[in-house]
């Protein structure tokens, strides 16, 4: 039963293991020699201006919220995709169950792009 | 048991080594094809016609000073690489690059026992039962190697590359997983094995579901962050993105992954759209060597052109700017893929229960019939400048009034 999973198992091993092979061989050859403009941030050769860790837009977490819902609603999509050739005789009703679902989502997304969440100026 | 893991741990060396040593020729081949469209040689010094320049870049890059910026977040800067190299690799191992390979042997070795395998054996490092959801799920995780790389390095143009990247991943994922859903309408199945049997069986799901390989490679070239959605590194702002405190070996793994990805959703879009391993005409169903030798070699072949076409369209379409690349994803791919579902499972409805259209070449005809029809009407659309077009057209010189 859960036989094909071991092959992914032992790659997932095996690339974890060439990852710190490869990275540790860089890291032993390389050569050290520091110097203060050598580990200041680059900032195209000008003296760097204060840390780069400030405020940045909302916009970018306001999207990271959008994906979780509109990822989820994918999937609760994919079993009902998957079943709806093998249910054969209820496909008639798994259409209509699936437009009452898509006309929910759609009525959250148009409210998202009347209120300009969608908008990226 | 013992055969079945001989088998797969040969199959993972052999897996494993394609990527790597491909990988380390598509830069190559980047390099030349890029080269052959501007009209000049490219790399032509290191090897026979630069053919070793890959393995000099790699050395290179091992021997490299490492350098870590003083402000650098360390142990989150040494993760990022790697996080985003893991995922990158396991992508393969799921894709079924030829037809089962009938094999029979059974002996002993000494100590370690007797190996025996009889049938048929996929031709993939882990036919798991799965095998596409294991893809959208594990592709995800590279969003966490970008985003943390930009952030750990605290210098002000990787962390806009890594908030670009990250915002532009998790937006394309959305249309990419919904434009997939009408795969597993029509092949009722996640198994890239059911889904390559039943494009063999009627038609290469291109036809059929046109609209859903265009949305899937629109969205493909924006998660791999290739041209023209390459903003996260877009070169002429923002140096090199999230990798620009990065050196050594430690850039060469974002390279890695970067290309890796680039040959999962080429892999991705020949298996579901373009028949996989398939050879049309029926010839290659009566199994054996030579047959999978047969259609791995066509695997490769169809993988080499959609490769190919990655790095032409790098020549061919400009940058995007970020205002237009999240609209054309939320607002344009997203509610496409959404009605296209709906579109698609109507169509099914009618054509098998109404129509009574069970012969599977024949259903692929008349779905390919209702996809010219929509394909029309949504690429006029398109066209036609309602929906995209440029946020800030100047007003030509003539409609200028005083």
């Amino acid at each position: 039963m859960l036989q094909p999973y071991i092959p992914i198992l032992l790659l997932i091993a095996f690339v974890v293991a060439n990852a710190i092979l490869m990275l540790g061989a860089s890291h032993l050859l390389s050569t050290f020699r520091r110097t203060p403009t050598k580990i200041a941030p680059y900032e195209s050769g000008m003296p760097v201006l204060g840390d780069a860790r400030e405020r940045f837009p909302i916009k970018f977490y306001l999207v990271a919220m959008l994906f979780i819902i509109f990822d989820i609603e994918t999937v609760f999509m994919i079993p009902w995709a998957v079943a709806f050739r093998q249910l054969g005789d209820m496909a008639g009703l798994l259409i209509i169950e699936m437009l009452v679902f898509v006309v929910i989502l759609a009525v959250g997304y148009v409210y998202l792009w009347k209120r300009g969440a969608l908008q990226w100026d | 048991m013992k055969g079945f893991l001989l088998l797969s741990i040969l199959k993972m060396l052999f897996v494993f080594t394609v990527i790597m040593v491909g990988v380390a020729l598509l830069t190559l081949l980047e390099r030349k094809v890029s080269a052959w469209m501007q009209n000049r040689h490219g790399p032509n010094r290191v090897g026979w016609a630069g053919l070793l320049q890959p393995a000099a870049d790699g050395l290179k890059n091992i021997l490299k000073e490492e350098t870590y910026p003083a402000l650098a977040t360390r142990t989150l800067f040494f993760l990022a690489p790697a996080m985003s190299f893991i995922p990158a690799l396991l992508l393969s191992a799921v894709i079924p690059f030829a037809a089962p390979l009938p094999l029979d042997f059974d002996f002993a070795l000494g100590q370690l026992g007797r190996f025996a395998w009889h049938g048929a054996m996929p031709m993939v490092v882990a036919d798991l039962p799965i095998g596409f959801l294991f893809v959208l799920a594990i592709s995800s995780l590279g969003v966490y190697g970008v985003a943390l790389a930009g952030w750990s390095s605290n210098s002000k143009y990787a962390l806009l590359g890594g908030l670009r990247a990250s915002a532009q991943m998790i937006s394309y994922e959305v249309a990419m997983g919904m434009s997939l859903i009408p795969v597993l309408l029509l092949s009722g199945n996640v198994s890239f094995g059911a889904i390559i049997r039943d494009q063999q069986a009627g038609l290469w799901y291109v036809l059929p579901l046109f609209l859903s390989f265009f949305i899937f490679l629109v969205s493909g070239f924006a998660e791999t962050n290739r041209l023209p959605f390459d903003l996260p590194e877009a070169e002429s702002e923002l140096i090199a993105g999230y990798h620009t405190e990065y050196s050594a070996m430690k850039f060469s793994f974002f390279f890695i992954a970067e290309y890796a990805n680039v040959v999962t959703v080429c892999a991705m879009v020949t298996t579901l759209f373009f028949g996989g391993w398939d050879i049309p005409g029926h010839w290659d169903e009566q199994g054996g060597v030579l047959q999978t030798l047969a259609t791995g070699g066509f695997f490769f072949l169809k993988l080499m052109f959609w490769i190919f076409v990655v790095m032409w369209v790098r020549w061919t379409l400009p940058r995007f700017r970020y205002d237009q690349l999240m609209a054309l994803g939320w607002k344009v791919l997203t509610p496409l893929a959404l009605a296209y579902i709906i579109v698609m499972c109507v169509a099914i409805y009618l054509i098998e229960h109404v129509a009574g259209l069970t012969d599977p070449t024949l259903r692929s005809l008349a779905l390919f019939g209702v996809n010219v029809v929509i394909g029309l009407l949504v690429f006029g659309l398109l066209d036609s400048g309602v929906f995209i077009r440029g946020a800030d057209r100047r007003p030509a010189a003539s409609e200028v009034v005083g």
